[in-house]
């Protein structure tokens, strides 16, 4: 029989407070994006992660243009603000000078798959050895739900209102696995943040790809699926489901590539 | 140091890395060409880093991210990479970044893009234009200067004469007052710190800053910095023959040389005629084009284009007449080189010209 809790007296172990849990790299625990928004997690995940491999005081971020641009100002850390699809030229050359650096990019699939395609590619073929994130909602979310390259058939949009039809709009690109057969590209997997496993998974996932640049292996990838229900028209507590019913079953979760020996 | 006989693009490729250029991104494309092979040569001989970057966006990109963190750098392309970079030179402006830029243009067709721009916003870019190569390395060793001071980009306009004529110059380092430590690089050692930097087009400071800058106010100091840009530096010209001219004849670049050689030549035949050479494109130096055009009756601008500087000139010179009096160069090159800048056909030019001020005085 369990011990019957002794409710007379306050416990005497002290309550954890709102700030107990509180990254250490993050200036302001709240945040100004959309209930239900997929980005939070994904961020918190990465400066924490930066944190606990003692990254801290050599990492810089250069971020892209969407939702998540405006953490620039709210992290701890030094950030490099770039255009819309540019962060992985403005991280090479970074890097290239400050080569002790912890050097890692943040960009939506608007951002990266749509405005600066041909930017990522050349970098990770390079084998430049930074952590290039991206955050993948399917959707442009700060222009307030438009297609994006990675919108999956039958998603409806603001300008595909009848869902994505491959004959007039294409099909999407799957980024991680199109990035992985490149020769610099040490690092490749997809993580998402609709439920804590995944988010678990997620942060093995960024420790693998920021460690991999701290031991100059080459070039690491991260994709990271995030809910946006406001861009998906959907109630907020359905975004989780929507994630791994409809997203994820396109861009599958999982390590696409980890060249390091014995992985 | 002494002069070395050297080729315009590998001069101008040695004068960046004295003048402390460690990181140049560039994308191929005649006569810029010459110049990023100069680099990729000498640039790893002091341990700096020349990459070939895959466009001309990713050229400035990779040029941006280097002066970020704290490194002299450079990109360059001619007209049309330049074109590709303009939203990238506009964002450094308003990032407060330093960076030297060349267009090794095809003729004179870039004025405008230079000195008006071809980005988005408030913004100005200090463009300079030298005429001969002696001027050439010791300019773009000020380009570098410049763009640390006031940190902000510097165009450097060069073009195939530039890049190929050969002469005897002295890369040896240029001094300049000495400026502050860029106490605004990143480098990482300020994260984690509780006042870690940001550089951002988009504002200046981290959300706790002490003190705290809306991006409204921050958008408005762009204009602050274009005038502080105008009140820190002397516009650069050279004139010569002015004095007592009746006529003056406004040129920038490699054309500006043919016309102080042709306005020479006129000189020692008696004729009234002056220069005038903007150094600095922009700022422009109207004080003292007024001042050099105060005795003349007319003035011509010799460029190699449709009537760009022109428009300069006049907001110069509000009360003279002023003519365009040169025009694009029609050569089967596409490089700008002939037959406009013959020497003959230029003086023929002026005269003409002056022929036609004495019609009208004595008419």
């Amino acid at each position: 029989m369990s011990e019957i809790l002794e409710t007379a007296t306050p416990p005497k172990r002290k309550a954890k407070l709102v700030d107990d849990f509180e990254p250490s790299l993050i200036l302001e625990g709240k945040h100004q994006l959309c209930a239900g928004c997929g980005e939070p997690a994904a961020l918190r995940s990465t400066v924490e992660i930066i944190d606990e491999l003692g990254l801290a005081d050599r990492a810089i971020g250069v971020f892209g243009i969407g939702c998540y641009t405006s953490f620039s100002p709210v992290l701890d850390l030094e950030v490099l603000q770039a255009l819309h699809g540019r962060a992985p030229s403005l991280a090479t050359g970074l890097k290239r000078v400050q080569p002790d650096s912890i050097v890692f990019t943040i960009q939506g699939d608007g951002d990266m798959v749509n405005e600066g395609l041909q930017e990522v590619i050349h970098t990770a073929a390079r084998g430049e050895p930074v952590t290039c994130v991206m955050l993948n909602n399917g959707v442009f979310g700060e222009t307030g739900g438009h297609m994006t390259s990675t919108t999956v058939l039958g998603q409806r949009t603001k300008n595909t209102l009848e869902g994505r039809d491959p004959k007039q709009h294409g099909f999407p690109i799957r980024m991680a696995e199109m990035l992985a057969p490149l020769d610099g590209v040490a690092y490749v997997a997809r993580g998402a943040t609709n439920n804590a496993g995944n988010i678990f998974q997620l942060r093995k996932m960024l420790q693998s790809a920021f460690e991999v640049q701290r031991d100059g292996l080459g070039f690491s990838f991260v994709e990271i699926l995030t809910m946006c229900p406001t861009g998906w028209f959907i109630q907020t507590g359905e975004a989780p489901d929507y994630l791994a019913d409809k997203m994820a079953s396109y861009h599958q979760p999982g390590i696409i590539k980890d060249a390091r020996e014995g992985a | 140091m002494s002069a070395e006989l050297l080729e315009g693009s590998e001069a101008l490729a040695k004068a960046m890395i004295s003048a402390g250029c460690r990181f140049f991104a560039g994308y191929p494309m005649t006569p810029f060409t010459e110049v990023l092979e100069g680099m990729a040569e000498h640039l790893p001989e002091v341990g700096g880093t020349c990459v070939n970057a895959e466009s001309e966006l990713e050229a400035v990109g990779m040029a941006w991210g280097a002066a970020a963190g704290g490194a002299r750098a450079a990109t360059g392309s001619v007209g049309q990479g330049l074109s590709l970079m303009q939203e990238s030179i506009a964002e450094m402006c308003f990032a407060r970044l330093p960076l030297v830029v060349l267009n090794m243009a095809r003729g004179q067709g870039d004025y405008f893009q230079a000195t008006r721009g071809g980005g988005h916003g408030d913004y100005r870019t200090i463009a300079l234009a030298p005429a001969d190569l002696t001027e050439a390395v010791s300019l773009i060793q000020q380009a570098f200067y410049f763009a640390d001071k006031f940190r902000n980009p510097v165009l450097f306009m060069g073009d195939y004469y530039l890049a190929h004529v050969i002469e005897a110059v002295d890369i040896g380092p240029v001094d300049f007052e000495a400026l502050p430590d860029k106490d605004w690089l990143l480098d990482g050692s300020t994260s984690g710190s509780g006042t870690a930097r940001i550089i951002s087009p988009l504002m200046p400071v981290k959300r706790n800053a002490e003190v705290f800058v809306e991006y409204g106010d921050y958008l408005e100091t762009s204009g602050d910095k274009i005038a502080a840009i105008e009140n820190g530096m002397e516009p650069l010209f050279e004139s010569g023959h002015c004095e007592d001219a009746d006529y003056v004849v406004v040129s920038y670049g490699t054309p500006a040389r043919i016309i102080r050689y042709a306005v020479d030549q006129l000189r020692s035949e008696g004729v009234r005629v002056g220069f005038f050479r903007p150094i600095s494109l922009w700022p422009f130096p109207s004080a003292a084009l007024t001042e050099a055009t105060r005795t003349a009756k007319a003035v011509g601008v010799y460029e190699l284009n449709a009537g760009q500087m022109v428009d300069d000139v006049r907001l110069s010179l509000r009360d003279k007449v002023v003519e365009s009096i040169g025009g694009i160069s029609f050569d089967d090159s596409g490089f700008g080189i002939a037959p406009e800048l013959t020497p003959a056909r230029v003086e023929a030019r002026i005269r003409e010209e002056m022929a036609n001020l004495s019609n009208e005085v004595d008419a």
